[in-house]
């Protein structure tokens, strides 16, 4: 299992597009990638999980990655949140 | 019947009703295995049309469009694991029907995005019952029994505009009905559901388009086909009206449009009362672009320059050099004209990433605007050193957001000399004179405007939170909302304050709320001695009508009416009256 913490940079938080492409992201690998803040986890694999959040720009959140594919599938979310949300 | 006019204007046509799918939850129960066997198989080949359908639509669409973003929302929405597990986990455990389990648990998503505290998240609500509307409707099949019923909008019924002078009908338009429909052929709008800030009323105002939304269940005596006008001013729909009715609104249309040509034609007129006082009407706006769309109605500079879109969507702060060349471009194109540039008011409900402010139990309350410069000094000089450079490229003057006491402005004008200091040493030119003014949005600051009038330039009377301070509503609080009333008496006081004590001290007022751009307002603010409006470019030509159809004198009475009054109801009346006249 892969844990991290992540700071939404983007001024206007997670939002549709950016929530579409990590939910396409996701389901490219086996493992379950889930969304943890404060108390409250859902899985990535989930546009409107993702949405439920409202992740807003400032908030920490902690990406839990577990499975056969888990390492590369953790990098490539880190890839995302650090390089393509800036792009989104 | 009464709706809420959304977007100005008359329109005559015929209807097309958008029109619900009365589905009802049947409450039924599948009777066995083979049952959910089929119902799960139906709503798997019901998300596979579904998503084809959008496919198919956004094909058509240009590369560009701003609808494909829409679209691939709806996609990833319709193919959602979350929402595919819980209508499943409905059919087989609790034996729901593929319709039923699909009603219920797109149901209880809206409900979670009813619940939020975010105007955009909460928005996407209607993506979701977009979508879920989508999988409803390729659920064929008849549904036997009774019970709550729901609508779900035939959202496709939009790609069916083929007859010019259409009036649309609908419970409410959803975001991606107004992408496949041919807008061309609509002449209003219609709808039972929105308000003022719903996606329909912003379309149509962005069209032009005539629109009632609000309108309650009453539309739905409405059929395709039938005669309907659509008063969007006055807020009224008229089904199958008599001809004495078509030809009282066929005259009010061309009334309108006549109006319309009026109001384009006075970008060049100076606004000047009857009696030749000289008022000046400047617009609100955040980009150059903003300044140059300005001008096409008649503005005489910018009264407010937002420069918080400078600081916004991006992850680390504007440098100096990046904050000068957009004031600069600004200053440019404003050829001489005044822009008030206002420092960053940020903070509250608008936040920065990069600053890291934590969250706040009372964001209005907290620390924002000119809390935040003053606290954070480099932040503010960089932003004063950039607009003095760009002071040499135009009239720029400086605006202080939030200011709730003098002490305040005395620390704020330091660092401004400071600054000014720094780029004297340098040799770097700027306007040396470069007036400091600031918002006057605390009621604080409105009680003691003799105070701070003596040591500022000019007052702009920022009425949107001068409101909401005044009357402790929060506006985005469905609950309180109505009593965010800028006819509030109390609110009145203020302002007539606030301008009787800047004439005094020989300074200048102005005002930059929405109150300013409301033509309810205008002859009211007149004859308390307002001489400055700024508001949304588009609203300049409605109110330069009024005040060059009018004098100080009529102005002067009726503020002297209204100042006695005893309430906003009575105040609204009255002017709604005064207006007719």
């Amino acid at each position: 299992m892969i844990e991290k913490d992540y700071l939404i940079t983007a001024a206007e938080g997670l939002h549709a597009r950016p929530a579409t492409s990590l939910v396409r992201l996701v389901k490219k690998y086996k493992s379950v990638a889930s969304l943890k803040r404060g108390d409250k986890t859902v899985r990535l694999n989930s546009m409107l999980n993702i949405l439920s959040m409202t992740l807003k720009g400032g908030d920490t959140i902690t990406i839990i990655v577990e499975g056969e594919d888990e390492a590369v599938a953790a990098a490539a979310i880190d890839t995302f949140f650090k390089e393509e949300l800036k792009k989104l | 019947m009464k709706g809420i006019g959304a977007s100005p204007g008359i329109a005559i046509g015929r209807a097309l009703v958008l029109k619900k799918q009365e589905i009802l939850v049947t409450g039924m129960s599948l009777p066995n295995e083979e049952d959910v066997q089929r119902e799960t198989e139906k709503f798997e080949y019901a998300v596979r049309t579904a998503v084809g359908e959008v496919e198919a639509i956004k094909a058509t669409l240009p590369e560009d469009d701003a609808g494909l973003e829409v679209m691939e929302v709806q996609i990833e929405l319709l193919q959602d694991e979350q929402i595919r597990t819980d209508v499943i986990g409905k059919i087989a455990v609790e034996k729901r029907y593929a319709s039923d389990a699909v009603i219920e648990v797109i149901e209880a998503a809206r409900e979670t995005f009813r619940n939020m505290n975010d105007e955009y998240f909460s928005a996407r609500m209607a993506d979701v019952q977009d979508a879920g509307n989508r999988i409803l409707r390729h659920l064929n099949g008849s549904l036997p029994g009774a019970g709550q019923m729901i609508g779900a909008t035939q959202i496709l019924g939009a790609a069916q505009i083929v007859r010019e002078n259409t009036i649309i009908i609908a419970e409410d338009i959803a975001p991606s009905d107004t992408i496949v429909m041919d807008i061309t052929k609509v002449s209003g709008f219609a709808t039972q559901a929105g308000s003022k800030t719903s996606h329909a009323a912003i379309i149509a105002k962005a069209k032009g388009i005539p629109a009632v939304v609000g309108c309650g269940a009453g539309l739905d005596i409405i059929k395709t086909d039938d005669l309907v006008i659509v008063d969007g001013s006055g807020g009224l729909v008229i089904v199958r009206p008599s001809q004495s009715k078509i030809d009282e609104y066929a005259a009010k249309k061309i009334a309108f449009t006549k109006q319309a040509a009026v109001l384009n034609t006075l970008s060049d007129v100076g606004a000047c009362t009857t009696d030749g006082v000289r008022i000046h009407l400047l617009a609100n706006i955040s980009s150059a672009a903003e300044m140059q769309e300005s001008l096409a109605f008649g503005a005489e500079g910018s009264g407010l320059l937002r420069t918080e879109l400078l600081f916004m969507g991006r992850n680390t702060m504007p440098g100096e050099e990046e904050q000068f060349e957009f004031y600069r471009s600004i200053a440019a194109g404003a050829k001489g004209r005044p822009i008030i540039v206002r420092t960053l008011d940020i903070g509250g409900d608008k936040q920065l990433p990069y600053f890291g402010l934590p969250a706040e139990a009372n964001p209005f309350l907290g620390y924002r605007a000119i809390r935040i410069s003053l606290d954070r000094k480099e932040t503010f000089i960089t932003q004063l050193r950039a607009i003095l450079r760009a002071s040499q490229y135009g009239q720029l003057k400086i605006m202080l957001p939030m200011i709730s006491n003098i002490q305040e402005v005395r620390q704020a004008r330091a660092i401004l000399e400071e600054a000014k200091t720094g780029l004297s040493l340098a040799d770097i030119a700027f306007d040396k004179d470069i007036a400091l003014g600031i918002m006057i949005e605390i009621p604080s600051a409105a009680v003691t405007a003799d105070i701070l009038a003596k040591e500022v330039d000019f007052f702009s009377i920022g009425t949107n939170d001068l409101c909401q301070y005044t009357l402790a509503v929060d506006r985005m609080n469905e609950r309180v909302k109505h009593l965010y009333d800028p006819f509030n008496p109390g609110v009145l006081r203020l302002i007539r304050n606030v301008i009787g004590q800047g004439d005094q001290h020989h300074i200048h007022t102005g005002m930059c709320g929405e109150l300013a751009g409301d033509t309810l307002a205008t002859l009211l603010l007149l004859g308390m001695g307002l001489r400055e409006f700024s508001m949304s470019a588009s609203s300049i030509p409605a109110v330069k009508n009024i005040i060059i159809h009018n004098s100080m004198e009529r102005a002067r009475e009726i503020s002297q009416h209204v100042m006695a009054m005893d309430s906003s109801q009575a105040i609204t009346d009255y002017l709604q009256e005064a207006m007719k006249s």
